[in-house]
């Protein structure tokens, strides 16, 4: 659009130069005491004028295609450091407490940010995964990672996002983000992580 | 607030009532059966042999490289059937045995043997086996012997009854090429009939216990050896499940977020996807003893819940559990198929309930005190029907349990370390667990009845065990 407006704007500029140079035609049924020094001097004429059209041409668009690419360049950048907030804040991960999948209070102010995106992002699907530290039993902790998406989905349409949006899946113990056997790293991976299914190209900022 | 920690007070003194009862009120002759502390591979227990009570096997040396191959492997699969006293030739297995060494050895089984001095020693070196010393074997302390032979591509195998001085029972067996992958098989089979010639039991010698290890699932024999991948690498694999005829087998995989089922031949290695499954997240797979019926866990947006599909005609996916917000999982068979344990939250903590095959008469199965007892998983029905092993929470760590299905009595069967996933042998006697009493988490094998341990694979990371019933033999492919 802004583009479209620019390249009008152009060739605005183009249609004012070509009438300034075209405008003032002398119209000569003079006499001509020498008819050839008369024939040169208005071919001369004619070809200054014509060159000082062109350069002001090219320098009008030159001008536009200037401003346009800087206008471009400055609101791009400006989008992408607005999608690269908003994804940060999307990826954002919550976290939970030993065998509990129920959101804590800092895990809902985590996730209310995450509603604001959805609303200003119709297109928006996201997907979420629990996960469980190692104390857990392997194959319980599939449904507890499972316990842990669904909550953190629950959530979300609780405060009015359409569930079809959000996937959920569950990895249990399988997939731990910290390496480690003690209590800072079980509390790292008892987490749910966010992921963008589709949608999620030209994000918009809330 | 004030009032809730009353309660938490309050339930905890009532689970260590409930605890003091439970260790006092076990009889005496269940503390046999639990574990001790010692986690050395191979090193007996003192509690749990009870000498006279254990007939004495002596596994005759082998002359020839096959043969001593074979001898080994036989002498320990009937080792590790913790049927047998198994009884080692002094000086290094020599026939030549000088006559003060076994005196000392078999010193503990002397009250036996006086009773079958009688025993005509004329009778040595009968037809079967010319110049086998009977008296020298019982004095040593054995009941049996058995002797190997080999002739052309078969095995030879005479089993001698010491006290009567005679062969019990001789068989040829076909035995593949040392380096043949059938190899190990075969003489596993061959120590299985050993143990049918001699106590007219079967054995679990010819056994694999599959397992997930780095994500993978690999299949191992029962004596640690042969350990090989049999699941695909491009996907991380849980769960793996035998079917009762021993021939397949069943495992989950994570396909993009999903759980899917696989049953695979185990013979061929192929596999098929099984349907209806793959569009949720499955997983703990188990097949009900006819092989008709794929019992699996489903998790969706309400939980957890128990389904069966029947796999022989893909269809008929049913819902068996609706728990509701609850979670129901890790389905286990009865061996009538009538049956089905399983892991419920419906209670609040994850305890063991049982369900008929069909969903109907759902009830608790093992007991538990209301927040005392630890939450309880991973069911696995024993093979004869009579007992259902778990692990359970106890003290922040996990125990494997053992219930009694007539009488609903939980008895703890490990108190060393953290041990959980117990899965049966086939002689309902043996189970193989996950345990880190050796600093790691590796797979271990319990003598249910005499408490005797032994590391299976001595590897860490490996878990979730399934041991396979009795591996049928090959079709007619093999010759």
């Amino acid at each position: 659009m802004k583009r479209f407006a620019w390249l009008v704007l152009g060739g605005l500029a183009v249609a004012g130069v070509a009438a300034c140079g075209g405008g003032p035609k002398p119209q000569t049924p003079a006499p001509q005491p020498n008819a050839d020094s008369a024939a040169a001097a208005e071919q001369a004429r004619r070809d200054s004028i014509e060159r000082a059209r062109q350069d002001s041409i090219a320098r009008a668009m030159a001008e536009a295609e200037r401003n346009r690419r800087q206008r471009e360049a400055d609101s791009l950048a400006a989008l992408g450091r607005g999608a690269e907030a908003v994804r940060t804040l999307l990826a954002t991960l919550i976290h939970f407490d030993f065998d509990k999948a129920n959101i804590r209070a800092e895990a809902a102010a985590v996730l209310d940010p995450k509603i604001a995106i959805l609303q200003a992002n119709p297109n928006l699907r996201i997907r979420i995964s629990g996960h469980c530290d190692e104390r857990g039993s392997d194959e319980y902790n599939l449904a507890l990672g499972n316990r842990r998406a669904t909550s953190a989905k629950q959530y979300l349409v609780s405060h009015g996002i359409d569930g079809g949006r959000i996937e959920t899946v569950s990895y249990g113990e399988e997939r731990p983000l910290a390496p480690g056997h003690d209590e800072a790293a079980w509390a790292q991976n008892r987490r749910d992580e966010f992921e963008i299914i589709s949608g999620g190209e030209a994000l918009r900022q809330p | 607030m004030r009032q809730a920690d009353g309660r938490t007070a309050g339930r905890a003194v009532g689970g260590c009532v409930a605890i003091t009862l439970f260790l006092s009120g076990g009889p005496p002759a269940r503390l046999s059966a639990q574990d001790t502390s010692a986690i050395d591979r191979g090193v007996r227990v003192g509690i749990i042999y009870r000498p006279g009570v254990r007939p004495g096997l002596v596994v005759l040396p082998a002359k020839n490289p096959i043969l001593d191959s074979v001898r080994t492997i036989i002498a320990r699969d009937l080792d590790y059937s913790d049927r047998f006293e198994l009884i080692t030739l002094p000086g290094g297995d020599s026939l030549h045995v000088s006559a003060a060494a076994p005196a000392a050895r078999a010193a503990p089984a002397a009250p036996r043997s006086s009773g079958r001095s009688a025993s005509p020693s004329e009778r040595q070196g009968g037809p079967a086996s010319p110049g086998l010393n009977y008296p020298l074997y019982q004095a040593l302390g054995a009941d049996f012997a058995v002797a190997l032979g080999v002739m052309a591509d078969s095995a030879l195998v005479s089993v001698h009854d010491v006290a009567a001085a005679g062969v019990r029972r001789e068989y040829r067996a076909w035995l593949p090429p040392l380096k043949d992958p059938r190899f190990r098989l075969a003489v596993h089979r061959l120590s299985d009939r050993i143990l049918e010639a001699t106590l007219g039991l079967p054995g679990i010698a010819a056994t694999r216990i599959l397992f997930v290890m780095d994500g993978k699932v690999d299949m191992i024999d029962q004596d640690g050896a042969d350990k090989k991948l049999v699941s695909s690498t491009d996907h991380q694999a849980m769960s793996p499940a035998w079917g009762s005829d021993g021939r397949r087998f069943a495992y989950m995989e994570f396909w993009a977020g999903r759980g899917q089922l696989f049953v695979q031949d185990l013979a061929t290695g192929k596999r098929g996807a099984v349907a209806t499954t793959g569009h949720a997240l499955d997983f703990t797979p188990a097949f009900s003893p006819d092989g008709k019926t794929l019992a699996f866990s489903r998790a969706t947006d309400e939980g957890t819940d128990v389904y069966t599909v029947n796999i022989k005609d893909n269809c008929c996916l049913q819902r068996l559990t609706v728990g509701r917000f609850s979670d129901n999982l890790s389905p286990a068979y009865s061996p009538d198929g009538q049956r089905i344990a399983f892991v419920s939250t419906r209670a609040g903590s994850p305890q063991i309930y049982v369900m008929a095959a069909d969903g109907t008469d759902q009830q608790l199965f093992a007991p538990f005190d209301y927040g005392a007892t630890g939450a309880s998983f991973a069911p696995d029905w024993s093979p004869d029907g009579q007992s259902v092993a778990f692990h359970r929470d106890v003290g922040g760590t996990y125990q494997v349990f053992v219930l009694d299905v007539r009488t609903r009595v939980v008895r703890q069967l490990t108190s060393v370390g953290r041990n959980e996933d117990p899965t049966w042998a086939p002689d309902s006697r043996h189970l193989c667990f996950v345990s880190d009493r050796a600093g790691y988490r590796q797979l271990w094998i319990v003598d249910v009845e005499t408490g005797r341990i032994r590391s299976l694979l001595p590897q860490s990371g490996a878990r979730l065990p399934a041991w396979s019933p009795r591996i049928p033999e090959a079709p007619a492919s093999n010759p």
